[in-house]
């Protein structure tokens, strides 16, 4: 039998890996996506939420390694996987199209590697933009602290600015398509087969990208329509 | 009565393995619409010879869809427009007069082209070679029946047997992966009794031999399963995945 190494590089290693690595991102953002709704709860519920994450300590590094470790063993299969692409048809069609049917080539399907390579561009900006951002200092009565980072004050801040709201925007849109193939695309790698089910799975990750998506796209585009002072935004 | 059609064609011509290849541009004026899509390039090669130009190489053999021989890449699809049909059973009917047609060979790296629309496709064979086969002994014709077979196996496991091999779906994959190849030759096996005992090994070998070949890996984009002949489910590379799971996470 193949060595535990062998196999993860294999052809179907390789499938399974991206298949496990998307489906632990697509948990992740579940998570994400709740936490950054508490920007609509009480004023303060957003900074005791990030307060709570960043008094983890250790803990918080080991998440943050394993994240880093999924979205970068992600990322490199799917460059990779694109690359092999290229070394296994070096001449290309004159014309290419597809038959249809049963096909599910589609928009999302064809740009992947595009929507993967802004998403993990943007990933960099966006760790630099608000968990190295400049933030005041704020006291959480609730949580016993003077020293919490007013992090909701910067994320109000940056969504007013127009480029800084519609960039977000943009490629959360983008991600839309990602997820739209990758979340049916990760259980097919997993073993599910071809059939009534899959259809319905592809239903659902269509409805499931979009819905996320929506969710994150929310809170730039509602700050920024209402210059933060709307009235979900409590103060 | 039957029309008579023209169809400008447009065909991949490279003289042997190391020729770069160019393309080049003929108009056929009588086209009937009962012929096959290989009988229109029969009449094509006539009216190059008759030129006293050199005609196109083609591969074809059965010319009833069972041989998987013909795998040429129509206006950019695998075995041309119509769904589980080979290229040589596609007729001119489908086309109207004055169509455009582009023909080109399977593009892959593993499928080097031998001339003009012929690619060897041996890297299948040594696909195959790796572990689509039994050594067990099955016995005579009569034991057949001594062996039961669930009625749902025995159907899944023929179904995925039909692959003939034409190579339409590395040829439309547009990572040009072998995986559905691969899946249905490691499933049609591994689906029966008798595949069993080697079932394990026979995944991994044939895996390991699908990238030794330099295929493309499979994105899901199931463009195979639209283009196959034989109308393959891309379930053979989830069986595939499956069992490839089983060895390795298992071992022996």
């Amino acid at each position: 039998m193949p060595s535990f190494i062998k196999a993860l590089n294999s052809q179907v290693g390789r499938k399974i890996m991206t298949g496990i690595t998307g489906i632990g991102l697509m948990l992740f953002l579940i998570g994400h996506l709740a936490g950054n709704l508490t920007i609509f709860g009480e004023s303060d519920a957003f900074n005791i939420y990030t307060y709570t994450l960043e008094s983890l300590g250790p803990l918080l590094y080991v998440i943050e390694a394993g994240l880093a470790f999924f979205f970068l063993y992600h990322a490199i299969l799917g460059i990779s996987i694109w690359r092999q692409r290229k070394k296994a048809r070096p001449e290309g069609y004159k014309k290419y199209q597809t038959k249809g049917g049963p096909s599910h080539q589609s928009l999302a399907s064809r740009s992947m590697i595009i929507s993967g390579s802004v998403i993990l561009l943007f990933l960099v900006f966006h760790i630099w933009h608000f968990k190295f951002g400049p933030t005041e200092t704020i006291a959480l009565e609730s949580v016993g602290t003077t020293e919490a980072r007013d992090l909701r004050a910067l994320v109000i801040a940056e969504f007013q600015k127009p480029l800084v709201a519609f960039g977000y925007i943009a490629v959360l849109a983008l991600a839309i398509l990602h997820l739209a193939h990758g979340a049916w695309s990760a259980f097919t790698s997993l073993g599910m087969k071809h059939n009534q089910t899959s259809k319905k799975v592809q239903i659902g990750a269509y409805i499931f990208a979009i819905v996320l998506m929506l969710g994150f796209i929310f809170i730039p585009l509602y700050i920024f329509l209402t210059g933060g002072e709307g009235s979900l935004i409590a103060y | 009565m039957s029309k008579e059609m023209t169809i400008h064609l447009k065909y991949w011509k490279q003289n042997g393995p190391n020729d770069a290849g160019h393309f080049e541009e003929y108009t056929l004026d009588n086209v009937n619409e009962h012929m096959s899509f290989l009988e229109m390039l029969d009449v094509l090669n006539e009216e190059l010879m008759l030129a006293d130009k050199e005609p196109v190489e083609f591969d074809y053999d059965c010319r009833e869809g069972i041989c998987g021989s013909c795998n040429l890449v129509i206006n950019g699809q695998a075995h041309g427009p119509k769904a589980r049909v080979a290229a040589c059973q596609l007729h001119m009917r489908n086309y109207k007069d004055g169509d455009h047609i582009t023909i080109e060979p399977p593009r892959a790296a593993a499928f080097p082209v031998i001339k003009d629309l012929v690619v060897d496709r041996s890297a299948f064979d040594r696909i195959i070679e790796a572990g689509g086969y039994v050594s067990v002994k099955t016995g005579s014709a009569g034991e057949a029946n001594a062996i039961l077979v669930e009625k749902e196996k025995a159907d899944a496991a023929f179904d995925y047997a039909t692959c003939i091999g034409c190579g339409a779906c590395v040829a439309a994959c547009p990572n040009a992966s072998a995986s559905l190849f691969t899946g249905a030759k490691i499933a049609h096996l591994n689906k029966l009794p008798q595949g069993e005992v080697e079932r394990k090994n026979r995944v991994v070998a044939m895996v390991d031999q699908m990238k030794e070949e330099g295929f493309g890996d499979c994105s899901n984009f199931a463009e195979c399963e639209a283009v196959c002949p034989v109308g393959i489910s891309i379930s053979a590379i989830a069986e595939m995945r499956r069992d490839y799971m089983k060895a390795a996470l298992r071992g022996d």
